[in-house]
């Protein structure tokens, strides 16, 4: 595998041609906003957040989706960027329903974390107070679908390292919801092993474990490298 | 003399020749010819039951069995269907309904029957330049031999038998073709990156991918079902060049299944061409092999993005993927993967057979040959036209399209799809090409042409699009899935009088989120219509907003405040 060196915010760097900028640039100390990105998964490029100006391209590029390449001049950071990353989080915080002082999460949240580094303090765009359910028929594990910003990172959890693939989106646009097998209430999904991966792969407090009160819910998804570094060796 | 027998397979530029010629001296035996377009327009309003009656009217009479009813091809001009044409004479009848087959065969021997008559040597059809469409109906769209006659697959058999796959690519690329579907990406170049595709990884080298996209889903665009309709062959033909020069060995048609007519003529296609040895293994006895799959879309129209379409072939959910890698590197399961539009395929016959130079001189110096249309709203002559590049739009919609019916005045001409845009009247001197178009802030798109008169809100239009666009997201990206239901959102308080000069400003903030932001192209392409809107017509949202009424009497009634009435008690 070749090695490249690039530059990104100035900083000179080398990283691995199959490497993706996002990973180059926290080798490096320079941390890109996330949200739909889980080390140990596979990437998604849905949640928009880790885009950044690459030089000579017109297009605004995903972080994570990005491979590096020699030369490369990446910057990470600026106005027009900042401004794209706060209506994002701006949009999601609009297209649920998260109410954060009762909310399991609250101060465990990734959501909350970016909305804090990005210096939100209001949402300027109208909520849109849609209807959402709470499925609370599994045994141990509870999904409030207000709370979901549909990063996907369950989804993928529960297909590539559980190998269950009980979660996924029905429905498309502003109707995607997460579902449980063929849209049935999780507590009856006869594919679900009731393992938690995807307990500790999301970001907000959507799916939480039953009994915790607003701001107990911690959750901790490092687990998901060691596996996959386990499951490399391994082939 | 080879003595070649059509139900054998052919294998030589001779034989081609040869059955050509047959197939013509057989046609040759009837002194008229009737052709009844059988297309979806003309289904539509009973053309079916005129070609019967035609039929039965040639079939009951004594001394008519030199006449041959059959069904044929679109003529354009959808507007007065259903249309019958008779070679002979160049004659043109409109609005025919099967009352008057008997007239219609009476008048062979004698005058034409003039009340059915339809003006061909109009601007409609005088004004156009058929390449893609050039045998202009006057062909079987379910019969190989008529096709063979007209001189079809001599361009594939000159390619496999003369010219080698890097002499076929430097053709499309000296002919200048563009992509078709829109983005106007250089044709030959994707070729031969696919082409080239096989050399560096050499475990990718193994299997390669040619992929017709028929997954046409702009509102009013019609153009990819006529041209699948009519030149089925043509374009499976373009394909198998495509695959010949790229060095692929199976290819998909992907086809919306809101098409069920263009899907059996494609169907009916792939059969003949297999059959004749023109398909399938060993084509023409080379050593070459392609076979074609029908894929049919499931109504997403996201899927006519090329990575989505992948994963709907795939067996996936219709979902993006982010680019690089671009499909020519790594497309249908990992392979490289050639994707091009119904009508590059279509274009890829002419250009073979009658050379890259002859088709270069169409056009204008950046975009080269001709481009379907279909010419939509309020406008004479709705129907499916074939323009050279460099036409202007007012040539466009007041010659060929006989401009704006009953007295109505012409507002916006809205082209590109959902991610186009609407243009005034002052800038309608423009040439229609792709560089002309990006820089009035529209899009040439697939060739949806949707004219607009005084009797159309420009906001209502603009919330139109983003309903559109909101409906079909497929959710992925935040962008996407969120602005536009808040664009529309907007857009609808507007129509309502409910808007303010604030909320205007933060739609325009939110269209640059948007259309930066967004992972594909649906989402990328989604504001334009508002932003292009916004650029032309400002004063038509200033009016919802700030006197809170509609200037054209959409969104209320002229002069009236469109504010919900609040309760008189």
């Amino acid at each position: 595998m070749r090695v490249v060196t690039l530059k990104i915010n100035g900083q000179e760097m080398s990283g691995r041609e199959d490497e993706d900028i996002l990973h180059v640039a926290r080798e490096h100390g320079i941390d890109i906003p996330t949200l739909c990105q889980l080390d140990g998964i596979s990437e998604w490029g849905g949640c928009r957040l880790c885009l950044v100006e690459i030089e000579g391209s017109s297009k605004l590029s995903a972080a994570c989706v990005t491979k590096v390449s020699e030369g490369m001049v990446v910057n990470t950071e600026s106005a027009r960027l900042a401004g794209y990353r706060k209506t994002i989080v701006e949009m999601l915080f609009t297209e649920g329903n998260h109410v954060c002082s009762v909310c399991v999460s609250n101060n465990n949240c990734e959501l909350q974390d970016i909305s804090h580094d990005l210096k939100i303090d209001h949402i300027s765009l109208p909520y849109r107070y849609p209807l959402k359910q709470v499925d609370a028929s599994h045994d141990l594990f509870i999904f409030d679908a207000n709370r979901c910003i549909l990063c996907t990172r369950c989804v993928r959890v529960c297909d590539e390292v559980e190998g269950a693939h009980t979660w996924d989106i029905a429905g498309r646009g502003i109707k995607s919801q997460l579902i449980s097998d063929l849209h049935q209430p999780w507590g009856d999904s006869p594919s679900c092993t009731s393992c938690g991966k995807c307990v500790e792969a999301c970001p907000t407090g959507a799916l939480f474990e039953k009994g915790k009160a607003a701001g107990e819910m911690v959750k901790d998804a490092r687990f998901l490298v060691y596996l996959a570094e386990m499951k490399e060796e391994k082939s | 003399m080879i003595n070649h027998k059509f139900d054998q397979p052919i294998t030589s530029l001779e034989e081609l020749a040869e059955e050509a010629t047959a197939q013509q001296e057989k046609q040759t035996c009837y002194t008229d010819r009737i052709f009844v377009c059988m297309g979806t327009a003309c289904q539509s309003v009973q053309s079916g039951a005129v070609l019967q009656a035609l039929q039965a009217q040639v079939k009951n009479r004594e001394g008519q069995e030199q006449c041959l009813v059959s069904p044929g091809g679109c003529q354009g001009n959808c507007a007065s269907a259903p249309l019958v044409s008779l070679p002979k004479g160049d004659l043109l009848y409109q609005r025919v309904q099967p009352a008057d087959a008997e007239e219609i065969i009476d008048s062979l021997s004698s005058q034409p029957v003039k009340r059915l008559l339809c003006d061909n040597k109009s601007d409609f059809f005088v004004k156009q330049k058929r390449v893609v469409t050039n045998h202009r109906g006057l062909l079987n769209p379910e019969s190989i031999e008529d096709y063979i006659a007209a001189g079809g697959y001599s361009a594939l058999l000159k390619g496999l038998f003369e010219l080698s796959p890097e002499a076929v690519i430097e053709q499309v690329q000296k002919s200048g073709l563009r992509g078709r579907g829109g983005a106007g990406y250089p044709t030959g170049l994707k070729w031969s990156t696919v082409a080239k595709a096989q050399t560096e990884p050499k475990a990718k080298a193994d299997q390669k991918y040619v992929v017709c996209n028929a997954d046409e889903g702009d509102p009013g665009a019609f153009m990819n079902r006529s041209v699948l309709e009519d030149y089925p062959f043509r374009v499976l033909e373009g394909m198998t060049i495509a695959a010949y020069a790229v060095g692929a060995s199976k290819g998909y048609v992907y086809v919306r299944a809101e098409y069920p007519l263009a899907v059996e003529r494609v169907k009916n296609a792939i059969r003949s061409a297999e059959k004749h040895g023109l398909l399938g293994n060993k084509i023409a006895s080379s050593a070459f092999d392609f076979h074609v799959e029908i894929r049919l879309g499931a109504g997403a129209f996201v899927c006519g993005e090329e990575t989505a379409l992948i994963s709907s072939i795939e067996g996936g959910k219709g979902l993006p993927c982010p680019r690089p890698p671009y499909p020519a590197e790594s497309g249908l399961w990992g392979k490289p993967t050639l994707i091009n539009n119904v009508e590059t395929f279509a274009n890829i016959v002419p250009i073979v057979s009658q050379g890259a130079d002859w088709y270069a001189a169409i056009g204008t110096p950046r975009s080269k040959g001709t481009k379907t249309f279909a010419l939509s709203g309020r406008i004479k002559n709705t129907g499916l036209v074939e323009v050279p590049l460099g036409t202007t739009l007012r040539e466009m919609i007041f010659d060929i399209g006989g401009g704006v019916p009953d007295g109505h005045k012409f507002k916006a001409v809205q082209t590109g799809g959902p991610a186009g845009g609407c243009i005034p009247e002052e800038h309608l001197d423009a040439t229609i090409d792709y560089e002309s178009l990006m820089e009035l802030g529209s899009f040439m798109g697939s060739g949806g042409m949707i004219v607009m008169d005084d009797s159309s809100c420009m906001v209502d239009v603009a919330k139109f699009f983003m309903q559109f666009c909101a409906a079909e997201s497929c959710g992925k990206c935040v962008p996407c899935r969120v602005g536009t239901a808040h664009m529309h959102d907007m857009l609808d308080r507007i129509t309502k009088g409910e808007g303010t000069m604030e909320e205007l400003g933060q739609l325009e903030s939110l269209s640059d989120v948007v259309k930066f932001t967004s992972l594909c192209g649906l989402g990328q392409g989604a504001p334009n219509p508002v932003l292009s809107t916004l650029r032309f017509f400002k004063a038509e949202y200033l009016a919802h907003i700030v006197a809170h009424t509609c200037p054209a009497g959409v969104c209320g009634p002229i002069g009236q405040d469109i504010r919900r009435p609040t309760c008189a008690l």
